[in-house]
């Protein structure tokens, strides 16, 4: 039972790690701040998640999981709210987009506030 | 001073809530059982209850019980949808070529409250792969990454899903609110004429 | 197992700063510090596992939150200049 306990925490950390990883290679990669934005919110996601998952297995039923779950549900709920006001200011403040060619809204038409 | 009526029950609904929500997250944090510090325990939350009191900050709004009942069938999907568009992120940031097309469009919110359309626009930021930038209206304008993250969405299986949680299927009826509309004017004004 | 995490977190952190250095525009920075806070949350729970201490995990409960509360604030300092409430009188106040 242990040994299986393990394993499904190595798991769970592991592929945490690499959601993180690949997060940050986005961070990266990505062409413009738009869609840099979706790599951030893979390490917002399923990064923090998964790791915090693997942690709360480790822990067991103790009030170290309660507490571990209150930051997941805290960052559950924080981080769409800054992604959307960062993703807002810049779009206000007149930071255009680089999109694709077939995308439903041109690239010169970006409906800008200023 | 608030009329004792509908709102009054409300209020006072909604403050018992919030009272019993922020003594467990106290005493899950703190775990203490001395008196004495149980005591400055229930004067904190009576202190910020007070607070929130003067901020105006207790209502349907802020503190939305009535969707409780709903997210319990929700949130379990949205966890899977993000799963999902984890994957679909993941692997065009590994390619990073064809695949990473930026699009912006326009999508249409089905919700009546301004709640529902919040809920709405968070679980499409939430979800890797699409982001709301901005609000007007009923009108969301997004930014998506990949193929399979604008399909999702044009799918509309969010969207149908969060009107189905905010008019409470599967939860209990007397907690549903009237519906808000662009003007919250409006409402305080039809809430009143009920009282 | 908790060292693997901590090293792929610290990766992950180099490069998240490595973006905060590099731009080009502000928000591309205050992206890459919010991020980073995130990771740091992380890495102060996997420490605090790793040394045997769960009292860490209220630290990184606490940063989760003053990490919220300073994205929000820098952007809203970098679109307005000013912390306090400067939209128009009509408008709801926001970011």
């Amino acid at each position: 039972m242990e040994l299986v306990l393990d394993v499904v925490s190595w798991g769970f950390i592991l592929a945490g790690s690499g959601f993180c990883l690949i997060g940050g290679l986005g961070l990266i990669r990505l062409r413009d701040m738009y869609a840099r934005k979706h790599g951030a919110s893979l390490i917002d996601t399923l990064g923090i998640g998964l790791i915090l998952t693997g942690l709360m297995v480790q822990a067991g039923f103790t009030l170290v999981t309660a507490k571990l779950f209150l930051i997941l549900v805290f960052v559950f709920f924080t981080s769409p709210t800054t992604t959307h006001a960062l993703a807002r200011a810049a779009l206000n403040s007149g930071l255009v987009p680089d999109v694709d060619k077939d995308s439903p809204i041109k690239q010169g038409a970006v409906p800008s506030k200023k | 001073m608030r009329v004792i009526g509908l709102i009054g029950v409300w209020y006072m609904l909604h403050t018992f809530s919030l009272a019993v929500l922020l003594s467990g997250v106290w005493w899950l944090l703190s775990g203490y059982t001395l008196v004495l510090i149980i005591g400055l325990g229930i004067g904190s939350v009576i202190l910020v209850l007070y607070i929130c009191h003067r901020m105006d900050a207790i209502d349907h709004e802020t503190h939305p019980v009535h969707l409780a009942a709903g997210c319990i069938t929700y949130y379990p999907w949205l966890l899977w949808e993000i799963v999902l568009a984890n994957w679909d992120v993941a692997k065009a940031i590994l390619k990073n070529d064809d695949t990473v097309r930026p699009r912006l469009m326009h999508v249409k919110a089905s919700q009546v409250s301004e709640v529902g359309r919040v809920t709405y626009a968070n679980s499409i930021t939430l979800t890797p792969g699409t982001v709301t930038l901005d609000i007007e209206g009923a009108d969301l304008l997004i930014h998506s990454l990949t193929q399979g993250s604008k399909e999702g969405l044009e799918t509309g299986e969010m969207d149908r899903r969060v009107t189905a949680l905010e008019l409470g299927k599967g939860g209990p009826s007397a907690f549903s609110q009237p519906a808000l509309h662009d003007h919250p004017e409006d409402t305080s004004v039809k809430r009143d004429s009920e009282t | 197992m908790f060292i693997t995490a901590a090293a792929a977190v610290l990766v992950t952190m180099a490069l998240a700063l490595f973006r905060s250095l590099k731009g080009p525009t502000v928000f591309d920075r205050i992206l890459a510090i919010n991020s980073f806070g995130t990771l740091t949350v992380i890495l102060i729970s996997v420490h605090g596992f790793m040394a045997g201490r769960p009292e860490f995990l209220d630290l990184a409960l606490v940063y989760a939150l003053i990490n919220f509360i300073g994205t929000i604030a820098v952007t809203k300092f970098v679109t307005y200049g000013a912390l306090e409430n400067t939209t128009d009188e009509n408008e709801p106040g926001d970011i």
